[in-house]
């Protein structure tokens, strides 16, 4: 008898925490991993492989389960900085493996010399170029992210990297570690003839 | 309301689980490499710990003693605390996944902090009731706590410190842990209890 009532006290127990926790797993769901989408956001969106992944979300997803953070050059050394803080993790030098931190460009096609075999359709990762076969093609500035992916496959080297130029629409302030000697500039004003 | 007091502050300093009486020694050895992840530890395990007294008392005062089955307290006292850490996993895992990445495996590892099952144990030997039950859970946390925050800062100083070659790494930490408690004992007596 007193066996049975332990066995039933420990299954109703067991039955009223189950709730709780069933409760609790729908209350509190995750999507995902958040952690991916929050890397994700600091990676500079231009899916161009450097990093040994097939885009931004699988080395997210890589950097989540423990690989390096030095693997982004277009993220450049502030990437990797903005990685670090998130994750906790020691600011490491980029790896120059991976190729080196470049300024942002965009890629532009010579029209008059594509001979529109679309192999560099095929390359793009964001699909920021357009064009038909035998037809010449042209690059949507607004979706390149400057990864080079297209220059390689053309077959007549008629893709140029160009950076973008400073106009008053793309200017921006300059990160303050990024200026020379870390202090704002001092400028002597008058010289020592003045005296 | 000085009995409360005089039962906390004996609870953290006096009898302080790690130190004095040696309970959840491996998340003390084990989380104490980084403040951060200490802190995170301290803040989860304080809350299972308070919560666990809590209900490990409501379910040994009102469904274990009227039924005469009082031999079923660590079971269902376990059932209970791996419930809260589930529990808090969950939350953690919706409010901070950078502090349940940092700590990983440590956290269902409260479920096996003797401290946590020791808490509820105590409780039932020494009698207490209701709100003493859930004060001497919340103190043994924040005793826990306490103790981890101090031992983690100790150890972020020791990584840079020139310590002799056959005393690095988890030696140190050991003879550290040693000094701690002998501080610790230099509490008892301060606290009648």
């Amino acid at each position: 008898m007193d066996l049975l009532v332990a066995v039933i006290i420990l299954a109703v127990l067991g039955l009223i925490f189950g709730a709780i926790l069933g409760f609790a797993s729908v209350k509190f769901k995750v999507e995902g991993d958040p952690i991916v989408e929050q890397i994700n956001e600091v990676l500079p969106q231009t899916q161009c492989g450097q990093c040994g992944y097939p885009g931004c979300k699988p080395y997210a997803e890589a950097i989540a389960n423990g690989d390096a953070i030095n693997k982004c050059p277009p993220g450049g050394e502030a990437g990797v900085k903005a990685l670090a803080d998130l994750l906790g993790r020691e600011v490491i030098p980029l790896d120059e493996e991976r190729g080196e931190e470049k300024p942002p460009r965009i890629a532009y096609i010579r029209e008059d010399e594509c001979i529109g075999c679309t192999k560099c359709i095929q390359a793009c990762p964001v699909d920021a170029i357009l064009g038909a076969p035998k037809l010449m093609h042209t690059v949507i500035v607004d979706e390149c992210t400057g990864c080079d992916l297209c220059v390689e496959p053309c077959p007549v080297d008629c893709i140029d990297m160009l950076e973008i130029p400073q106009t008053i629409a793309t200017w921006k302030w300059q990160q303050p570690e990024q200026m020379e000697l870390n202090q704002i500039p001092i400028k002597q004003i008058f010289s020592k003839e003045s005296h | 309301m000085g009995e409360y007091l005089l039962l906390f502050i004996g609870t953290v300093l006096v009898n302080n689980f790690v130190l004095v009486k040696f309970l959840g020694l491996c998340p003390f050895m084990g989380v104490s490499g980084k403040l951060e992840t200490a802190i995170g530890m301290s803040v989860a395990t304080t809350f299972v710990l308070t919560l666990a007294s809590a209900l490990s008392y409501i379910v040994n005062t009102f469904i274990l003693a009227p039924l005469g089955m009082e031999y079923l307290q660590t079971l269902s006292f376990i059932l209970v605390i791996a419930v809260m850490v589930q529990l808090t996993e969950m939350i953690i895992h919706k409010t901070s996944p950078i502090l349940y990445r940092l700590l990983g495996i440590f956290l269902p590892l409260i479920t096996t902090n003797c401290a946590v099952l020791g808490v509820a144990l105590l409780n039932v030997n020494e009698a207490h009731n209701f709100v003493q039950s859930v004060i001497y859970g919340f103190g043994a946390a924040v005793g826990f706590s306490l103790v981890l925050i101090l031992f983690a800062a100790m150890r972020e100083r020791l990584a840079a410190a020139d310590v002799p070659l056959p005393f690095k790494g988890a030696s140190i930490a050991m003879i550290t842990a040693g000094l701690m408690s002998l501080a610790f004992m230099g509490f008892s007596g301060l606290v009648k209890l």
